[in-house]
This record gives structure tokens, sequence and C-alpha cells, in this order.
């Protein structure tokens, strides 16, 4: 037996170990991204969800400056745990817009006075097609739209203390 | 305080451990005899101080300590006294201490037992079983422990998951670790010879037992697990290539293998390198089944085991000891000297020819099961299910079988064509013969179901042909074993052949009082009625079924469709009727708009021969184990006398 082949079978291990332990730490596939990410927004166009704030369509993501859209519902625990963010992000100057899943006018309403008002438009997204239609899987979520009305980036779950200055930064750079 | 003298005893059994290595691994670099002779001990003091710690894990659990939290976690006061013992395994920690402590007796049986082997390969093996022992203390100790405390403790415990109360379960998983701490006996041995290049017969006679009672185990537990997946998952089927599945038969086959080639060690002295590597990939693949249970980076119906922390431990674990063994293997073997050389056509050659086959085997089993990782790396996701496995590995499989009729008809050394054309006559004859009539009475039948069955019908007949013109009373016991576990196999092959080639399945929207048929069946839903059990309820057809004439014998099938509250599980228990010939299987399902149960409806000819054969080759392996230790011990005395 020559000399060599004997560390084959060590060799072949190494490899099986090196491929465990990348799929060990590799936690890519818990999170669902949106596969429109990079593409143009679908057309729609949505009712107001509350009195005396308007709805929300595709042409008013597409004023050539970009904003924020967040996905919401009052029924949403972490969307309340998010509220303080979104306040805060406003204050920094982000436009910020929203749809709001399956819920009703009075509860929006309540919801809105109770953890205050970042946004500028509600859509009423009963049925939950614009939400699929922009690829997210759930609530809360917060998608960069840039100038051209095109998705920069997606944000899955509530916005956290350090998810203010990325998604800041996230807009300048959609810019 | 009970809980504190486990730990205690646990910490204490570590700490033996430790003295265990450091004295072998000193004695032996220093040629310290003094050194030396307290491996011994230590390695029975060592498994003393295990079995007291699982022993008072169990009592917590039989005295349901709810102060205890793995006790509060996974028991319940009110538990049955079997599944209160049961529940003290029945989890990862309990689990793990099980495991620890089977390793840590078998090495104090080594120490108590072992007399042939010479005093540095017995004392560099205890020291590498002592190295495994450490890294599962410390996973215990630091990752792990059963013994945490709960404090304020918790009322009652939470239970065990009802779907796990059921007595074959509760047996599974010892009767797989009893088999993967043999392999891992194997593995030592084999780490000691390559420290000391003492590799030959002695060693090979020493190991034989370990590897044959670690076999037998691993055998009962595939075929019980194989079993249980075909009564208690309702889907007709007995094996699935599940990656959890493929994890219990990858050390099988490895151990089937090392069985073969270590007899060529101990007969003829061959096979050296090659018997070496084969106990390190044996332990490896149970490590690597372990892993692959534990981490969950295979998805896969065992999935209530995963834990991707204790995932990369085990992966840790399984990195130093295996890369070790190979570093060792590659540095040392090259210096073991070659064994003797054989003929192609010999006894040694028709076991290599079996080393070969299953290592292919082996191989199949494990690219498919490691595949769609791979695939993952490259950014495409799939699974690999049957038809791969059963395209690849069938085919090897049924010429492992045919070489497994002529391989015990050989002799050793040497062997004259001629005369095993003679001995093959009558199996070779009795396999046309079923082929052709297999194909002339069902001309649909798949070619591989036909071989199989020709092939099991002659390996029926050739298995005994070690006996003939034998005096059947004088004939070692290790012999019958061999004739009966490859009888074994036969019966598996068969039912296995017979249930593909001939099962016939129905699905039908059944009303009642409506007759379906299946094969020979006649088959009635006459009614659909709810029964209550301790946690679930159940709706449960009354399914009768007859064959030959209409007012013939009728049997009484009762399938159900459980729910059980908590957790909320619905699962379908199936109703098997067992009869000489087979098996009438039927799966209740759900109702539809116009009234009519969904009926699954399956008769299965001759298909518990595959877990009947099952039994029959653990038996032959208990046979074998047992025939070979009263030889050792006759061959020990015998030489004691010759001494005195």
């Amino acid at each position: 037996m020559r000399r060599w082949t004997l560390w084959v079978p060590l060799a072949v291990f190494l490899a099986v170990v090196a491929l465990a332990a990348w799929r060990l730490t590799d936690t890519s596939e818990t999170v669902v991204r949106s596969a429109l990410v990079g593409k143009p927004l679908p057309e729609f166009s949505l009712p107001a969800m509350v009195e005396g704030k308007p709805g929300l369509s595709r042409a008013d993501l597409a004023t050539g400056k970009p904003r924020l859209l967040n996905v919401f519902a009052s029924w949403c625990v972490p969307c309340i745990a998010e509220a303080p963010q979104l306040m805060k992000l406003k204050a920094a100057g982000a436009q910020i817009d929203a749809v709001a899943i399956k819920d009703s006018p009075a509860a929006v309403k309540a919801f809105l006075s109770r953890h205050g008002d970042p946004y500028a438009r509600i859509g009423d997204d009963r049925d939950r097609l614009v939400q699929i239609g922009i690829g997210s899987s759930g609530v809360p979520e917060t998608f960069v739209i840039d100038g051209q009305g095109r998705i920069a980036a997606q944000h899955i779950g509530d916005i956290r203390e350090d998810d203010v200055p990325k998604l800041l930064r996230a807009l300048e750079d959609a810019q | 305080m009970i809980a504190e003298a486990g730990l205690a005893a646990l910490w204490l059994a570590a700490a033996m451990a430790l003295m265990q290595l450091a004295l072998a691994a000193l004695g032996l670099r220093l040629k310290q005899d003094e050194l030396v002779a307290a491996v011994r001990p230590a390695a029975i003091v060592q498994g003393a101080l295990a079995a007291l710690s699982f022993g008072l894990l169990i009592t917590l659990f039989l005295r349901s300590d709810m102060s205890v939290l793995l006790v509060a976690q996974n028991s319940h006061s009110a538990k049955p006294l079997l599944y209160k013992f049961a529940g003290a395994w029945g989890n990862h920690e309990g689990s793990m201490l099980l495991w620890v402590t089977v390793l840590a007796l078998a090495g104090a049986a080594i120490a108590l037992l072992e007399r042939k082997l010479d005093r540095a390969t017995l004392t560099a093996t205890l020291g590498a079983q002592a190295f495994i022992a450490l890294g599962f203390y410390a996973f215990l100790l630091v990752a792990s422990s059963p013994f945490t405390r709960l404090d304020p403790p918790a009322l009652d415990g939470l239970g065990l998951n009802p779907l796990l109360q059921d007595p074959g379960l509760a047996f599974h998983p010892p009767t797989l670790y009893f088999g993967y701490v043999g392999l891992s006996i194997a593995f030592s041995f084999a780490v000691g010879a390559m420290v000391t290049r003492e590799v030959g017969p002695v060693f090979a006679r020493a190991m034989r037992p370990w590897v044959l009672a670690a076999w037998v185990f691993l055998t009962i537990g595939i075929t019980a697990g194989s079993y249980w997946a075909y009564y208690e998952l309702g889907w007709g089927g007995w094996w699935f290539w599940d990656p959890v599945e493929n994890a219990s038969l990858m050390p099988w086959l490895a151990a089937t293998a090392l069985l073969h080639s270590v007899n060529v060690l101990a007969a003829r002295d061959g096979l050296r390198a090659w018997t070496l590597m084969l106990a390190v990939v044996a332990f490896s693949m149970s490590m690597v089944g372990t892993f692959l249970v534990r981490s969950g980076i295979l998805t896969s119906v065992h999935a209530f085991a995963v834990d991707p922390t204790r995932g990369s431990f085990i992966l840790v674990l399984l990195a130093i000891y295996i890369g070790g063994a190979l570093v060792l293997y590659g540095a040392r073997v090259g210096r073991v000297k070659a064994g003797q050389g054989f003929d192609l056509l010999s006894r040694e050659g028709g076991l290599v020819l079996n080393n070969l086959l299953l290592s292919v085997i082996l191989g199949i089993v494990l690219i498919g099961t490691l595949y769609p990782i791979v695939a993952q790396a490259m950014g495409e996701q799939l699974s690999v299910g049957p038809p791969f496995f059963n395209k690849a590995a069938g085919p090897i499989a049924l010429l492992l079988v045919a070489a497994m009729a002529v391989g015990p008809l050989l002799n050793w050394r040497r062997d004259d064509f001629n005369a095993l054309l003679g001995k093959l006559t009558v199996p070779a004859t009795l396999s046309v013969l079923v082929m052709a009539g297999t194909f002339a009475a069902a001309p649909g039948t798949g070619w591989m179901e036909i071989v199989g069955l020709g092939l099991a019908a002659g390996l029926s007949v050739a298995s005994f042909a070690p006996l003939w013109k034998r005096k059947l009373l004088r004939v070692p016991l290790f012999t019958w074993g061999m004739v009966v576990a490859h009888f074994g196999v036969a019966v598996s092959l068969a039912g296995m052949a017979a249930d593909s080639a001939f099962t016939s399945e129905r699905l039908v929207a059944a009303r009642y009082g409506q007759p379906y048929y299946v094969g020979p069946w006649r088959v009635v839903l006459n009614g659909v009625a709810p029964v209550m059990g301790d946690n679930w309820s159940a709706v449960e057809g009354r399914v009768t079924a007859s064959r030959g004439p209409v007012d013939g014998p009728m049997i009484l099938l009762r399938p159900q469709r459980r729910f059980y509250a908590s957790p909320p599980t619905d699962t379908a228990e199936a109703a098997i009727s067992t009869r000489v010939d087979g098996q009438l299987y039927a799966v209740l399902g759900a109702q539809d708009a116009q009234g009519r149960w969904q009926l699954r409806l399956w008769w299965k000819p001759f298909v518990t021969l595959i877990w009947f054969g099952g039994g029959l080759i653990a038996l032959g392996g208990a046979l074998s184990l047992i025939g070979r230790v009263k030889r050792e011990r006759r061959n020990v005395k015998r030489r004691e006398e010759a001494e005195l």
C-alpha cells in the first residue's frame, strides 16, 4: 500500500466534518426573504384605514424620495414593541407609510392613539393582497422603497434600538 | 441529597477516567510497570462510580423527586412505573448518562475479564476507552447535567410525550446505545493495537466478542425500530430511508463487515490494516448517527431530539476521536506488518468480497444521506429518497446475498472450483426454478423481486450446507450461529421481495356495508364509533374481512383516528391482522361530504418474514457470541492447566 493512501480516510472525514460544521453555523434558512427585493413594487391602490389619513397606492411610493413601508397590525404584539423605534425614525426625518393587515378602523385608531402615529399614509389591506404581493410573510416587516418605487431592502421582525441607524443608512443608500 | 450524591459520583467517575488515561499514557511512555498496573483498578472503579450515578438518577425518577429539573420536565407522579423507569433515559441528559455508564461498565468488564491480550495493548485500549468517556463526562458536566436542582420544586412533572409512551420505544434507544457503545470498545481496541502495533489473531479474538455483542444489539434495535415505524406511522412501509434510519443502518453495515473481517484476522492473520480501518469506521458511523439525530442538520421524523448547541459539542467530540484515530491510522498502519496472503478462491477471498460489497452499500447510504447537505452548499434544496437507495443499493445487496450462499462453503486458504460447483448444484437449481416459477406465475414482477425471491430460496438451503455430513451435536455453537444468521437473511429477504412484489393496495371512499376487494380479501366497513382512551379520544372503524366463500370465517379490524389533547396531535392507528401467509393492514382516514370514510387497505403477503428474519439474524449473532466466549474460556483454562 502506498503511504499517501493511508491518509485518504482522514481527508474524507475532515471534509465531512467541515461540511457539518458549516451547516450547524448556517442559520440563513430560518428567515424567508422576499424574492422581490431589488424589483419594482406591484401596482396597487388601498383605501384609507382611518379617517383623516389618506390611503396608499403604488404612485404614493414613487415620489423621487426614498420612504419606509411598514407592514403592521393593531393585534400584533411585536408591532407595539417597535412603535417607539418608528417614532424615532420619524423624528430623524424618515417618511413612513403603512399597510394595516386584517384590521378594523376602530382598532387601528386606538392603537395609534396609544402607541403613537409615525405614518403619513395607511392603506387598509384587509385581505393581505398587498402584503403577499410585496413578498412579506408576517407582521411586522419594514421595507425600504427607493424614489422610483423599487424595493431596496426588507427588514423582517420588529425594529430594535440598534436597527434604527441601519434603516436610516438604508434610506440614504436608496437615494 | 440523592441528586448531589449522583453529581458527586459523576465528577469522581470523570476524575477516575482522567487518571486512567494519564496512568495508561505515562505508564506506556515511561515503561513503568507500577503505573500500568493501576490502570485496571482505575477502570473498574470508574465503572462502579458511573453505575452508581446512573442508579441514583433512576432512584430520583422512581421517587418522582420534583425538585430535580430533569425529573420535573420529563416525568409525572401518576405515570406508570415502567415509564418512570424508562423516563430516566427518555430524554437528552439521561440518555447521555446511560451512554457513558454503559461505556464505563464495558471498560470495567474488559479490565476484569480480558486475560489473553498482551499487557501493553490492553493498557492502551483502556486508555483510549477512558479518553472517549472523558469527552462524554465533559459533555454531561458542562453542557447537560442531569442532576440540576429546581428551586422552588415543581408541584408535579410535565410528563412524557404521549406518543413516546410505548413499551417498544422505552427500550429502543438503550438497545441501539448498547450497540454503539460495543462499537466504541472495538474502536478502543483498534486504537490500542495501533499504539502498540500488536495487530494479530490475539487482538482479533479479544475484540471479536464485543463486535458480536454490539452487532446483536444493533440488529435488534433496527429490526424493532422498523416494525415500530410499520405499525405506528400507518404508512404501510417498513423502511423509509429516513436520515435517522440510515444513521442506524450505517454502523450496522460497518459492524457486519468488521464481524467478518475480524474472523479472517483471528483465523488466518490476514486483513490487518483493513480490520483496523473498519473498527474505526464502525464507531465513526455510530458517532455520526448520534450527531445527525441530536444536531438536526438533516430534517427527519425524529425531529423531537434536535438541539444545535449540543450538536456542535458532539461534532467536536467526533472530530477529536475519529480525526485522532485516523491520524494514528495514517501514521502507524504503514508500519504494521502485512498479514498472511491467500488465494482469490478461498474462504478469505469470499470474506473480502463480502467486505467490499458491504463497504459499497455503506458508501451509497452515506452519500445518499449526506448529499442534501452537499447540494445545499451549492445552493440547491433537495432530498434523496427511496428510488435512489433502492436502485443503487438493491442490486449490490442481491450480489451480497449470492456471495453469502457461496462463502461459507469455501475452505480457508484455497479451494477447488469444480468441487465448489458440485456443492452449489442444489441451491443454484432451486434459485433458478423459483425465479422461473415466479416469472411464469406473475410475469409483471420486477427483476429485483424475482432475483430476490430466487436468491432467498437458494440461500435458505445453502445456509445449512456447512452442517452437511457433520455430527450436529458436535458442530461448534458459533457455526450454528453463522447458519442461523445466514438463514435469517434468506427469510428476511424473502419477506422483503414478497412484500414488494405481491402487495395489493387500495384506497377507497367506503360506504357502510359495501364490500371492497384487496388481494384475496373481501372487506366491509360496518360502522364508525367514538372511543375514549386515557389521554386521547378517537373514532374507530369496525371493519370485517373474509376470504374464500362469502359466508367464511370473518376477522374484525379496528383502525382508529386518534386525537391527543396535549400536545394537540392527530394520529392514525393502523389495524393489522397477522395471518400465516401475510398481514391485512387497514388505516382509517377522514370522512367526506357524502358521509363516506377514506379507508386505505393493504394485503401484504409474507411481510412478517422481514422481522422474523431480523430476529433470526440477531439470534445467530447471540449463538456465535456464546460459542466464541465458551471456546475462549476453554482455551484459557487449557493453557493455564498446561502451565501448571
